[in-house]
């Protein structure tokens, strides 16, 4: 009988710790099936963040390294600048990228570092238990803002893609979410696009997946993609927010392209 | 052996780094020991395979600092005492994660921003963690230009040895001083690294770089073992240098800038028939214990000279295990002890050892 189905190479068998319903298993498997479609596994190195997908580093058989919280960025440009012709992405969620280490991926992102960044987005600090994050939503409750994220005083949520892509320097920046099969096969396309940037040697590729966390968020599964198409996707709209090659979303000195070595 | 060619400090380290097979080094902007990290963008970008990076910020040094190692490859950053600070969760980590590298700390004093003259105030941060954690470093100190460029050398083949950081505690004397130095012939690491992630060219199962253990049991075993490691170090890389003790009946301890006033007060005393001698730890992590405590069986007294509010001090109070009385004779804030004071304190011990019989 044909196998129509079956886990991606790049994975190990190590059980998911993650929650049911979690799209991190899904965007695990994204990133598995695009390293098995270029056929890099032997070549790449994945950096886990700190956060739920801390222990990425069990679940994929390529080599790879924890990070301290939002320094996956930096540890990512010494491991890419010691072997260039690695492969080397990162893995990180919204508090690990956007709030502890956004330092870290906006100097990588300006260097235009030759690596892939998969950011997902859960508008949520999920591993310790559901507190605020860089990307809740206005009025969103958390654990520490209990009456709704306070615009006055917690400050607006960061668009990450947005922000970015006001620089000169990063080859592609795209948003993407998987609370959908539609939404799944665009994203799987970017994530593969993003790794295929870095071997190419264009630079910097960060995709920032809309995710959900129905764990911290109260809600069943389902009602959490529904939340992802009513409340998220609103604010952060999916698409193409930078792409070198055909010119969306540049600056007027972006369009300057340095090749790197892949 | 290779001709002495004048140095400032903070080069002669450079220099031996890249002797060393150094090839990767991530800075930030930091007097006194600024003149490393240009060092470093000038020959790095013209040497094969070399790469200088000035991060956006000394954690972000750190960590691609920990990337590089993760590798196998022999990296350094440098940095003087508010920028090591910054360094000190990467620090943890990597020594949690078993990766070798090597940090430098040109010292200025502190605490907070405090100052850009010489200090030898960190030493409580380099010798006893600095990061969170159990783990320790290999501190070296050097007390000469040839020092810096030959335990730079020694501080990456240790590294390698142990799969620890290792950390050069100078101060900013010693970085922008010059003197004549040989410097170490060329070599590179004599370890192999099969723990690295290099790519598994789907050959071997994946290597994880890693120093996370929610098993305490499993975390608790993985400490045990890094102190096995330790415990070897403390047996056979302590070094120090034992200067005129044969005869000594008092012992200043002192490293680095302070060692060297020290030599120059026992010169004077020495001239008065004061029978006074120096141990210099050259690693402070190790720190010559046995050597102090053996001392302590022979001299009447002992004197720590620092630059700082006195910190060594109490590793040696701790070595000569209260056998005999320990003086401090410091300054702090960027100024450095003379040779004046070192006299003047060390008769003042003698005076209340010997009750005034001299
Ligand atoms: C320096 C440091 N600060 C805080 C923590 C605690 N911590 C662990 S995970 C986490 C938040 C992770 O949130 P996010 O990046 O959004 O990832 P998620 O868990 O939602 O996938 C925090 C604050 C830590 N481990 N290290
Ligand atoms: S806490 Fe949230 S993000 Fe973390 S595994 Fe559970 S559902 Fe997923």
């Amino acid at each position: 009988m044909a196998v129509v189905f079956q886990k991606p190479k790049s994975l190990t068998d190590k059980e998911l710790h993650y929650c049911p319903g979690c799209p991190h298993g899904i965007i695990h498997r994204l990133v598995a099936e695009a390293i098995d479609t270029l056929g890099i596994e032997g070549r790449t190195i994945g950096v886990a963040p700190v956060g739920c997908a801390v222990m990425a580093y069990d679940y994929f058989s390529c080599d790879m390294v924890e990070a301290a919280h939002g320094r996956a960025p930096a540890v990512a440009t010494g491991l890419k600048r010691s072997i260039p012709g690695n492969v080397v992405f990162t893995y990180q969620g919204d508090g690990d990228l956007a709030s502890i280490g956004m330092a870290e991926t906006v100097h990588a992102a300006t260097r235009n570092e030759n690596i892939t960044i998969i950011f997902v987005n859960n508008a949520i600090y999920g591993m310790t238990g559901g507190q605020m994050a860089p990307t809740s939503l206005p009025g969103q409750i958390t654990q520490t803002s209990p009456y709704g994220r306070n615009l006055e005083t917690q400050g607006y949520p960061i668009r990450v893609c947005e922000m970015l892509s006001a620089l000169d320097a990063p080859y592609y920046i795209e948003r993407v979410a998987v609370n959908n099969v539609k939404n799944v096969l665009k994203a799987k396309k970017a994530v593969e696009r993003a790794f295929r940037n870095q071997i190419e040697g264009k630079g910097f590729s960060l995709i920032e997946v809309v995710s959900a966390c129905p764990t911290n968020w109260g809600l069943t599964p389902r009602k959490a993609l529904e939340w992802v198409d009513e409340r998220m996707i609103p604010y952060y709209p999916l698409g193409v927010y930078r792409d070198k090659d055909a010119g969306i979303g540049c600056t007027p000195l972006s369009m300057q392209t340095f090749k790197k070595e892949g | 052996m290779s001709e002495k060619v004048l140095m400032k400090g903070n080069e002669a380290i450079a220099e031996a780094a890249l002797r060393a097979g150094c090839l990767h080094y991530f800075g930030y902007p930091i007097t006194p020991q600024t003149e490393l990290t240009a060092y470093m963008a000038k020959r790095l970008p013209k040497t094969e395979g070399g790469v200088f990076l000035q991060a956006e910020s000394e954690i972000s040094a750190i960590n691609m600092v920990y990337g590089v190692a993760s590798t196998g490859k022999r990296v350094m950053t440098s940095s003087s005492s508010p920028g090591v600070s910054l360094k000190q969760e990467g620090i943890s980590y990597l020594a949690g994660s078993d990766l070798p590298a090597v940090i430098v700390n040109v010292q200025r004093g502190g605490p907070g921003l405090g100052g850009i003259q010489p200090s030898q105030s960190d030493y409580f941060q380099a010798t006893k963690g600095g990061g969170h954690g159990d783990y320790h470093l290999i501190v070296l100190t050097p007390s000469s230009v040839q020092e810096m460029a030959d335990l730079t050398s020694l501080a990456f083949d240790l590294a390698d040895k142990y799969r620890t950081p290792a950390m050069l505690l100078a101060d900013g004397t010693m970085g922008q001083m010059m003197e004549p130095v040989e410097l170490p012939e060329p070599h590179t690491s004599a370890v192999d690294k099969p723990w690295a992630v290099t790519g598994t060219q789907m050959k071997r199962k994946h290597n994880i770089i890693n120093s996370l253990y929610l098993s305490p049991e499993v975390l608790e075993k993985t400490n045990f073992e890094r102190y096995e490691r330790y415990a070897a170090i403390e047996r056979d890389e302590v070094r120090y240098e034992s200067y005129m003790m044969d005869d000594a009946e008092y012992c200043i301890v002192a490293f680095g800038i302070a060692a060297r006033v020290a030599k120059n007060a026992i010169t004077a005393m020495r001239k008065e028939g004061m029978k006074v001698g120096l141990l210099r730890p050259i690693t402070v992590w190790p720190f010559p214990k046995d050597a102090v405590h053996e001392a302590a069986q022979k001299v009447k007294g002992f004197v720590s000279v620092e630059l700082s509010m006195g910190q060594m001090i109490e590793d040696v109070r701790l070595a000569e295990n209260c056998l005999r009385p320990v003086v401090l004779c410091n300054r702090a804030g960027g100024m450095i002890p003379g040779v004046d004071q070192i006299v003047e304190v060390t008769k003042a011990l003698m005076t209340s050892v010997e009750g005034g019989a001299r």
